[in-house]
């Protein structure tokens, strides 16, 4: 969000150069897109990979706001994905008020969104997807999905995910791994893969008793001429971060050795390009790369990051496509004496206003929500201030919905995941039930009410943060930290563990936290089985009906201490 | 893996994969008391008589983040000919911050063909976890990881 300070910095820069408040709104103005633009493309080599990843679940077109905090640590710390804002912009040599400005940052995010319009969309994604197909020709090109596709939606959940395995089959998908698709349960997972028409990758799950492989880890496909081995590497921390009594007989973890072994299989059986379709988060990724040997291509999913530029590590590239549909990595690879030689590379934001949708897939779309579209369309109530929910530290929809959570359960503080996913709202936008589900549809949503001691509550921000920002990515597990109601706290993402949280503070009466004290707690997500209480939307959309106007300034309750 | 023999010395349950044969289970003569102290290094010294262990040929495979702390895979491997006059006597798995610190102790002779055991331990909270080889010269040797045991959640 644009806030005061840097919208009179940004006017009296414009000022300076136009000479005129006019000026800087035709600046603005100025930026007319096409989808021939969008899509304009030089093509290289013998194979183009087309990336998506992180959908979940977003059939329609959103808003999506890029985070405004996004901290690396110890060797990561100011590379990318870790720039944000003007840093960002100056990094990629992007101009503040563009398309890509919008689309990249969250600068300017309310203004630039009711220029731009809205991202994503299947139907969207699809049309890019033929064209790129059309024009390349089918025999050289591969639709890669990095997971997380199947979850996030109210038509995920009601159909267990058979929306988006539909829409993706529809796609013409050529292979995916995963991560949330994990949280519908061994059993339905299975029963989906079996309808699948493209193969589903994941060489790092193994059976956790016998320590044996559960799933195909990679696939060789002939593109181009060019043998193009796929390895699929899900989630490393999915039965941490996720129920594991949901999945209880599949063990996971980065495998490094298991991934270097993938990847000498598929050199011996010919492969002339590697390719890790991954689910491990671009920090873990940047880290494998560096370690692992033979990978020409890491197409990075998990942390969201929408990077438009490929980043090298040794002879790897990595290639990070955003999340929730807003964006279609195109990735062009010459292939000469068994490896990656060039390659051209454009991160195409779906801008769904300027992508016409396909026929074919807004079809499938519309046949899809029917059924649901009355409980998707109920109008609970308006927001004046932007709803988002991206950035390390705090979202204002995740202070929305601890804010209700508090209300509802009448309880001091309130524990939000850090979820990265969900898409945002802008002033003026009515919010309707189906926003509130893309913030909340997952398969454990109860909502607990608990006492907890100040001990106990400082442990979890510190095994959260610790989750975040320990310098070893291979110990990060790529959620944002845990949105807080009713506690003020220090973050200082530098210092080790258990020294990350200082001044935690009751904000009601703004005393300090007691460690011995008992504090009523409410939360939701909780990765144990058993738990108890009304689902989390049912309780947000009960206090959005009775606020009917919502207005959440950004929080204030966290301070970043760098 | 059936030509890997060892020799146990711990009561403890243990998973030996690949059905490896059990060849003895014996009670360990280092005493009682260093295997009920809460001091990691104490204890390191007892199993050394004082010396240092140098860092190397023990490679302990533990995963970064614990799925599940009540049973967490270990695999540890020593870098050894295993002939007779020069082998892994035995390895010692110590998790630091466990209540208790000694976790358990593999015995191995020259049969034994490799120095490798996979086992799963419990631990109670996020720490390093050390490895001890003692080599039939007399030497120490030392592998170290770091397992974290977390709340989990919040992931995504």
């Amino acid at each position: 969000m644009l806030n005061r300070r840097d919208f009179i910095q940004l006017a009296l820069a414009t000022l300076a150069v136009t000479g005129s408040v006019e000026g800087f709104r035709r600046a603005l103005a100025d930026e007319s897109l096409t989808q021939d633009q969008l899509l304009a493309f030089k093509p290289k080599g013998q194979v183009t990979l087309i990336h998506v990843t992180d959908i979940h679940a977003q059939l329609v077109p959103i808003y999506f706001r890029e985070p405004d905090v996004n901290l690396g640590v110890g060797p990561m710390k100011g590379l990318p994905p870790h720039l944000t804002g003007e840093d960002f912009l100056k990094h990629y040599g992007i101009r503040r008020g563009t398309p890509d400005a919008y689309a990249l940052t969250y600068l300017d995010f309310a203004e630039l969104a009711k220029k731009y319009g809205k991202v994503g969309g299947m139907d969207r994604v699809a049309t890019i997807v033929k064209a790129i197909r059309a024009e390349r020709g089918d025999d050289r090109c591969l639709v890669l999905d990095g997971g997380d596709t199947w979850q996030g939606s109210y038509t995920s959940l009601q159909t267990q995910a058979q929306d988006m395995v539909d829409v993706m089959n529809a796609l013409g998908t050529s292979a995916m791994t995963a991560h949330w698709e994990f949280t519908f349960g061994a059993e339905r997972v299975q029963e989906l893969i079996e309808q699948l028409k493209f193969p589903w990758l994941a060489g790092n799950v193994i059976d956790a008793q016998w320590e044996e492989p559960v799933f195909k880890a990679w696939e060789m496909f002939e593109r181009g001429g060019v043998k193009v081995a796929v390895i699929g590497q899900a989630f490393p921390y999915t039965p941490v971060a996720n129920p594991r009594h949901m999945i209880p007989g599949w063990s996971f973890g980065i495998r490094e050795k298991m991934v270097q072994k993938h990847v000498n299989d598929a050199r011996e059986a010919g492969a002339e390009l590697v390719v890790l379709l991954s689910h491990n988060g671009y920090d873990v990724d940047r880290k494998l790369a560096s370690r692992v040997k033979g990978i020409d291509v890491v197409l990075v999913g998990h942390t969201h990051d929408a990077t438009p530029q490929v980043e090298r590590v040794g002879k790897t590239i990595l290639v990070s496509s955003g999340c929730s549909g807003k964006f279609v990595s195109r990735l062009d690879v010459e292939v000469k004496d068994g490896r990656m030689a060039g390659f051209t590379y454009k991160l195409i934001p779906v801008f769904s206003d300027v992508i016409t949708p396909d026929a074919d897939m807004r079809k499938l779309i519309t046949e899809i929500r029917k059924p649901h579209e009355k409980v998707l369309n109920e109008v609970l109530g308006t927001t004046e201030t932007p709803l988002y929910r991206r950035g390390n530290l705090a979202g204002t929809f995740d202070t929305l919905i601890t804010t209700a959570l508090m209300e509802e359960r009448d309880a001091e503080i309130a524990l939000s995941p850090g979820f990265r996913w969900g898409p945002s709202l802008i002033p003026g936008q009515q919010i309707r039930a189906e926003d509130v589900y893309s913030q909340t549809a997952i398969t454990y949503p109860e909502v607990y009410r608990t006492e907890m001691t100040g001990k106990r509550l400082k442990e979890i921000l510190e095994d959260v943060c610790d989750n975040l920002y320990n310098p070893d990515p291979y110990y990060q597990q790529g959620g944002d930290m845990v949105r807080t109601g009713g506690i003020l706290f220090d973050i200082h993402p530098y210092e080790k563990m258990g020294n990350r949280i200082q001044n935690l503070r009751l904000k009601r009466t703004g005393e300090p936290i007691e460690a011995s004290k008992n504090y009523v707690v409410t939360g939701w997500a909780s990765v144990n089985p058993g738990v108890e209480g009304p689902p989390v939307w049912e309780l947000v959309m009960n206090w959005i009906r009775k606020q009917k106007t919502i207005s959440i300034p950004e929080q204030r309750d966290v301070r970043l201490v760098t | 893996m059936n030509e890997v023999r060892i020799k146990v010395i711990d009561r403890r349950e243990f998973l030996v994969t690949s059905g490896a044969a059990i060849a003895a289970l014996t009670a360990l003569t280092s005493g009682a008391l260093a295997r009920e102290t809460k001091d990691p290094t104490k204890l390191l010294q007892e199993i050394t008589g004082g010396a240092a262990p140098t860092e190397g040929k023990v490679k302990l495979e533990m995963p970064e983040i614990a799925e599940n702390g009540a049973t967490v895979p270990v695999k540890v491997s020593v870098d050894s000919p295993m002939t007779d006059k020069d082998y892994c006597e035995s390895v010692t798995l110590i998790a630091t911050k466990n209540p208790s610190v000694y976790v358990c102790a593999f015995k191995f002779t020259p049969d034994s063909g490799k120095a490798w055991v996979s086992t799963r331990i419990r631990m109670a909270q996020t720490q390093e976890v050390w490895a001890v080889a003692k080599m039939s010269d007399g030497k120490f040797y030392i592998g170290k990881t770091t397992v974290k045991v977390t709340i989990g959640g919040c992931g995504g």
